[in-house]
């Protein structure tokens, strides 16, 4: 029986994608893949604006990462102006950068993987979502709320609101820190370390019970990208890019992320309308590479924090080269957010961080400025091109997830092979295609409009196209 | 002079011969809202927001224009006002091209605090999207056309004020824009003095200081009142 089985849209991701699952003749899963069905047009939209404009606009791609954007977007715009940001200015940006990894890290382990790990791949999907979290383990769940309220503040108390704040401008920041806020963040601090902690336990000791999700959500050998200090230390805001392979040899280092057209580039397939980055020496699809946590894991020799750098040995040692497996990027994203948390101790005690020169002014000095930063979901490009008066003549953005796609297709391949079954389809088969995908934690639309509960219905349809079978949610039979 | 006595939503008030309603209702404590009027350029009845009724005449009347008459009944805040200036500030957004959330004027910018002020919270009207530039070449200054409602302060306090009259309105209808000389760039403008005056007019983000980002941009208008008191009475003291 040849059909296809539509999982449309995914749950639980940030926007809106579909996975197709071909079968073949004897109804096994011959090809699966993942499609992103949005066009957000950002590129064009922002043709003939003024660069200075460019973050607040920029910002407006994502409501859970635009610090990322905005970040990389005003030192676009650093670059164009040609000077050097002021110490309290790169100090601000770093802090509300840590503060987005934390919130948008909180956000994929406890609202929207959780309810997969805690309660099981197989629960009833009614309850397997925060909810049934809440109602099982309520402690649990307020934790990680907590956790993420507190990355919000943070981005609220340095940048002047929770989402899309414009405080990042070409040039520096536009507002000075106070000392009360730096004061009301460090009360987080301990409730933010407990948290980190037991939801790190909490996923070890699950583990063992997650083999076959470890073995077969996304693991397969491929070239990890990151950036990192100069000492290879993890760098959210501004390392260089180190390129591993799937034996953890580091095949380039300290590539500069202002010439990454050089070294990178994007293919484009008939079926997709995401693109495919790849490493250009390897080409495509043997160059394919993945970002985000566990790729910069991967790439780093250590995280540079005393409990983080203890977590990252242990985490080495689950593969003699690099950690291939995508399901770790869980565990790789809770490291994160204690290192992210240790980073932010370390910040507020900056006496700089205060201070109260923070913007540097200058004429348009350049035609292009490229601008990168670590995003929550990997290392984000801003590229603008202007002209004499500096308005937008063209916009590249290079954005994790894309950078992930050709990953995301294999993971979600190798699951539908693995667990996917056309007789007698059950909806925790195609739960797992959906968790290979939530690993990722991919950004769809980078934002989120949809309210309410999302449809899943999958039909499985047979080669002339007629639905054969139908497994909808019980509310939508 | 003669004095005219009116009133003015229920309570007696005098102007003399000649001066505006607005003006009259301003030092009645009732303050109109309006986008092109501002306190010591000429008046053109460009927004039309500061409309009232006048009791006896079917057509509202823009106050700013509007010179006070003896026996004159007038009414500021009917139902019928509130509804036409509501359907006035939603014709302003969905002409041209503003995203708040974008502007350098976020957050100060009359159109915005009007659109609040009046509950505008939804444009019934369908958004034109126009097709229209910024012109980035002054050194100093942007204009964006896509946030110009032509309230036509700029024009005024170039002409009025500076003296350079620089800024001009060029076409009719939707192809109306605001022009610097004959229409050349503003950064090759032989008569521009480069004083800023039509920045700090300006109700929106339409005319900006270079380097503006999102919502940065807020206007200073004191200078205004300063130029004008010099002017007409020769005392060079800023009030307020």
């Amino acid at each position: 029986m040849t059909g296809r089985i539509e999982i449309n849209p995914i749950t639980r991701v940030e926007g809106h994608a579909k996975v197709t699952i071909d079968l073949d003749e004897r109804g096994e899963v011959a090809r699966a893949r993942f499609h992103v069905l949005e066009f957000r047009g950002f590129e064009k939209l922002c043709e003939g604006r003024p660069f200075h404009e460019m973050p607040g606009i920029m910002a407006r791609v994502c409501g859970i990462c635009p610090v990322s954007h905005i970040l990389a977007s005003s030192k676009a715009g650093d670059r164009l102006l040609g000077i050097e940001v002021p110490p309290a200015a790169v100090l601000q940006r770093r802090l509300a950068n840590y503060g987005q990894v934390l919130q948008s890290h909180a956000l994929s382990f406890f609202h929207l993987s959780s309810p997969d790990l805690l309660l099981g791949m197989d629960a009833d999907p009614r309850t397997r979502n925060l909810f049934g979290l809440v109602a099982q383990d309520p402690d649990f769940a307020r934790r990680g709320i907590r956790l993420r309220q507190f990355g919000q503040r943070i981005i609220e108390l340095v940048g002047g609101s929770r989402i899309h704040p414009s405080w990042s401008v070409p040039g520096g920041v536009a507002r000075v820190l106070s000392s009360s806020a730096c004061d009301e963040l460090k009360g987080w601090l301990a409730e933010a370390y407990a948290t980190v902690d037991i939801a790190l336990t909490r996923l070890k000791q699950i583990l063992d019970r997650h083999t076959e999700e470890v073995e077969h959500l996304g693991s397969f050998p491929s070239l990890f990208l990151g950036m990192v200090d100069d000492e290879g230390r993890l760098a959210y805001y501004d390392g260089r890019i180190r390129i591993v392979d799937a034996e953890g040899n580091v095949v380039a280092d300290r590539l500069d992320p202002g010439r990454y057209a050089k070294y990178l580039d994007e293919a484009s397939e008939s079926w997709s309308f995401m693109k495919h980055a790849f490493y250009k020496p390897m080409g495509y699809p043997v160059g394919a590479y993945r970002v985000g946590p566990l790729a910069r894991l991967n790439v780093a020799t250590t995280a540079g924090t005393q409990r983080a750098d203890r977590e990252l040995r242990e985490f080495k040692q689950r593969s003699s080269g690099a950690v291939c497996a995508s399901f770790h990027y869980h565990l790789a994203r809770l490291i994160e957010m204690l290192h992210a948390v240790e980073k932010i101790e370390e910040l507020l005690d900056e006496p700089e961080l205060k201070s109260h020169e923070i913007r540097a002014k200058a004429q348009l000095n350049r035609r292009q400025g490229i601008g990168a930063a670590e995003a929550p979901r990997g290392t984000l490009f801003h590229h603008y091109e202007v002209d004499d008066d500096g308005l937008i003549v063209r916009a590249n953005l290079l954005i994790a997830t894309l950078q992930n796609n050709a990953a995301i297709n294999r993971a979600v391949e190798q699951a539908a092979k693995r667990f996917v079954r056309a007789d007698g389809l059950q909806e925790g088969m195609l739960n797992r295609v959906e968790a290979a995908i939530r690993c990722f934690d991919p950004c769809l639309s980078c934002s989120t409009h949809a309210l309410g509960q999302m449809p899943l219905s999958i039909e499985i349809l047979d080669a002339a196209g007629t639905v054969v079978d139908r497994l909808a949610r019980p509310d939508q039979v | 002079m003669s004095v005219k006595t009116l009133k003015i939503d229920g309570e007696m008030v005098t102007g003399r011969a000649g001066e505006t309603l607005f003006n009259v209702a301003w030092d009645a404590g009732i303050s109109l809202p309006r986008l092109c009027h501002v306190g010591g350029l000429s008046d053109v009845g460009a927004c039309r927001l500061c409309v009232v009724e006048v009791e006896g005449q079917s057509k509202l009347a823009a106050a700013c224009v509007t010179p006070v008459e003896e026996g004159m009944v007038v009414h500021t805040n009917t139902e019928r006002l509130r509804e036409h200036r509501r359907l006035l500030i939603e014709l302003l957004f969905a002409e041209g091209n503003h995203v708040c959330s974008v502007c350098v004027s976020n957050g100060h910018c009359e159109l915005q605090d009007l659109a609040v002020q009046l509950g505008v919270d939804h444009v019934r009207l369908r958004y034109q999207h126009p097709k229209r530039g910024v012109d980035a070449t002054h050194a100093r200054f942007g204009l964006d056309h896509n946030r110009c409602i032509f309230c036509t302060r700029c024009v005024r306090v170039c002409d009025e004020v500076e003296g350079a009259h620089t800024l001009d309105v060029s076409g009719r209808g939707a192809s109306l824009k605001i022009i610097c000389d004959l229409g050349e760039p503003w950064g090759q403008s032989e008569t521009c003095t480069s004083c800023g005056k039509c920045v700090q007019v300006c109700p929106t983000g339409a005319l900006y200081l270079d380097g503006a980002s999102v919502g940065e941009m807020e206007k200073n208008r004191r200078f205004l009142q300063y130029i004008v008191t010099a002017r007409e009475k020769r005392e060079w003291i800023r009030k307020g």
